[in-house]
């Protein structure tokens, strides 16, 4: 089996995490990579810890179950840490990308992280900034991007633009809000 | 003309729909279906199809509209899930015995109670000895093809049967996955215009359907259901030939991953196929020699093929994502082990149910299986026939 990349999303009910995760499979898709997309689908609440996936591979996925030992963990509301499982199953060497105002340093100790990589981005306040609701998910696939270099910026951009225009297509304001959150991450997002 | 995107299941359903595009649809929206019907009314509604849309108030009443349409001698489909199919349950019967080749996909889901919205496969057993054909669907790939080749059986004049195409709730129905899609114009050639043979609106040739068949003839209506489906095998092989030239993608009865030599095999159906064939992956990098034998047609049941394509393997594993509650295991169970018995090749069958009420299926949990096969093979003792998998007992 070829290496697949597998992401985790926790996040809140509401914040858009199966948005996120649908739309940056759509993105790597576009890219002509294999990839999936899922949320887990609990008793959706406003509010209540959720889970989304993501496996990325150049070659097709055969696993259908949720991922469980991910490479990568996004979490899109940092009051879940301590509160979520973020660190179950990730290997020691395990990203992280955090929507948080505190620091990489801070962060590592909050999970007690040793190895890895952590990103922090204060994904709230650039949402605010640009789209006016704090709704942090487009602004965290920026930091994903910056982080992974999974794709070239450009080309993602590129995308996003068209698949936010598809989803806005009666509220175009939205879509400028959305890419500008998308750069502000992508440069902003601090990693160590 | 094919194209790679991006799609959950349920929108590659729709967009198999859309391409068909059938004369009635009738549904009712239930969860996990409810995208199916949601994005297909919107097809509808932008005048994308020339479908006439049905929006009835109950699933039984859905399939009831497709059954009216389809003797009117229009191509009609319906969609749905758990208890809508289960409330659709008696009018199923009546389209099979009525011969009608209505497509509808079921997005799999576990039945209430306690009530549950998530995926197994009690709802499509419970349909099992309807007399409709069933495919399953691996993923999105798979259900957009399914949904397209189920046109071509279900009409076929050897077979004029309805034709349920199955896939995993959210599994495959919520998750975004790649596939190829066919163009319009290709799909649109691929299923032809339906020609119905008796139809009610046929004026030149007045008939009556669904009359009152006593003990002089029922018997012998239900012998002719069985030769369709007899029938049935043969035209799915050649529309999975057929469909495999416009597409690349050919289909039979079965799928057999890595079973030619084989000693310990896994047999299931939908998405934990892909699972499954990922460990076998695994194991087979470790000396391990396994395989997994996914049927994509249930029913008819391809004993044949099946028969055949396991008859050199020491061990095997069913994997049921449902109960009968006869205490002897799952449906697929007993399928396959009556299957095995005149082979008298001393094959241990034993069984596993898994993911009731859309319990996460992990990879530690087939390679359980897998283990629990080689130590039957190497033993040759079967201890515990049926087991429970990622439960807590």
């Amino acid at each position: 089996m070829a290496k697949v990349l597998e992401i985790r999303w926790h996040a809140r009910g509401g914040q858009g995490a199966k948005t996120a995760a649908l739309m940056l499979a759509e993105s790597v898709a576009e890219m002509g990579k294999y990839v999936q997309g899922f949320p887990e689908y609990g008793p959706e609440r406003m509010g209540a810890p959720i889970q989304a996936f993501n496996r990325i591979s150049d070659e097709p996925i055969y696993i259908h179950s949720n991922v469980v030992n991910p490479d990568i963990v996004m979490v899109l509301d940092p009051t879940l840490i301590g509160k979520a499982n973020i660190t179950d199953g990730v290997p020691e060497d395990g990203i992280y990308i955090i929507n948080t105002t505190k620091t990489p340093a801070e962060v590592r100790k909050m999970l007690g992280v040793k190895g890895g990589k952590i990103y922090t981005v204060d994904a709230n306040q650039i949402s605010l900034e640009t789209i006016g609701r704090p709704i942090p998910n487009t602004p965290m696939m920026g930091a994903f991007i910056k982080a992974t270099g999974i794709i070239p910026f450009d080309e993602f951009m590129a995308c996003m633009r068209e698949q936010l225009a598809k989803k806005f297509k009666s509220k175009p304001e939205v879509i400028e809000g959305n890419l500008k959150a998308i750069e502000r991450a992508y440069q902003e997002v601090k990693g160590e | 003309m094919k194209t790679k995107v991006a799609l959950t299941g349920n929108e590659a359903v729709a967009q198999a729909m859309k391409q068909i595009n059938p004369d009635v649809v009738a549904a009712y929206p239930i969860t996990p279906q409810t995208e199916i019907v949601q994005i297909f009314s919107s097809f509808v509604a932008n005048g994308e199809v020339d479908t006439e849309f049905v929006a009835v108030e109950s699933e039984h009443s859905a399939m009831s509209a497709a059954i009216g349409a389809a003797a009117g001698g229009a191509r009609a489909m319906t969609a749905t899930s758990s208890q809508g199919l289960a409330l659709m349950f008696e009018v199923v019967y009546i389209a099979a015995s009525l011969r009608l080749p209505i497509v509808f996909p079921v997005v799999n889901r576990a039945l209430s109670g306690p009530i549950n919205i998530h995926c197994d496969h009690s709802d499509a057993m419970g349909l099992r000895d309807s007399g409709v054909i069933q495919l399953f669907s691996e993923n999105a790939q798979e259900a957009y093809d399914n949904m397209i080749q189920a046109v071509r059986i279900a009409e076929h004049p050897d077979v004029r049967l309805p034709v349920m195409v199955n896939m995993d709730g959210f599994i495959t129905s919520h998750a975004m996955d790649v596939l190829e899609v066919l163009d319009d114009e290709t799909v649109k050639n691929f299923v032809g215009t339906y020609v119905p043979e008796d139809y009610l609106l046929d004026a030149q040739n007045p008939i009556s359907m669904g009359n009152f068949d006593m003990y002089d003839f029922y018997f012998e209506h239900k012998r002719q259901q069985v030769e369709a489906m007899k029938a049935a095998k043969e035209v799915i092989k050649e529309v999975g030939k057929e469909f495999a030239k416009i597409s690349g993608r050919e289909y039979g009865l079965i799928e057999s991953y890595k079973l030619e030599d084989a000693d310990v095999a896994v047999v299931v159906l939908n998405s934990a196929a892909g699972t499954a064939k990922g460990v076998a992956d695994e194991l087979r990098a470790k000396g391990i020699k396994a395989g997994v034998l996914k049927p994509r047609v249930y029913r008819p049941f391809p004993q044949e093929e099946i028969r055949e394509a396991l008859k050199g393997v020491k061990a095997v594993a069913v994997m049921d994502r449902a109960e009968t509650f006869s205490t002897c295991g799952g449906p697929m169970f007993a399928d396959i082990r009556n299957t095995l018995y005149d082979l008298k090749n001393d094959i241990k069958v034993v069984n596993y149910i898994y993911g009731l009420g859309g319990r996460d299926l992990r990879l530690e949990h087939v390679q359980q299986v897998f283990e629990d096969l080689e130590n039957i093979r190497k033993t040759g003792r079967v201890d515990e026939t049926v087991k429970y998998l990622g439960l807590r007992e």
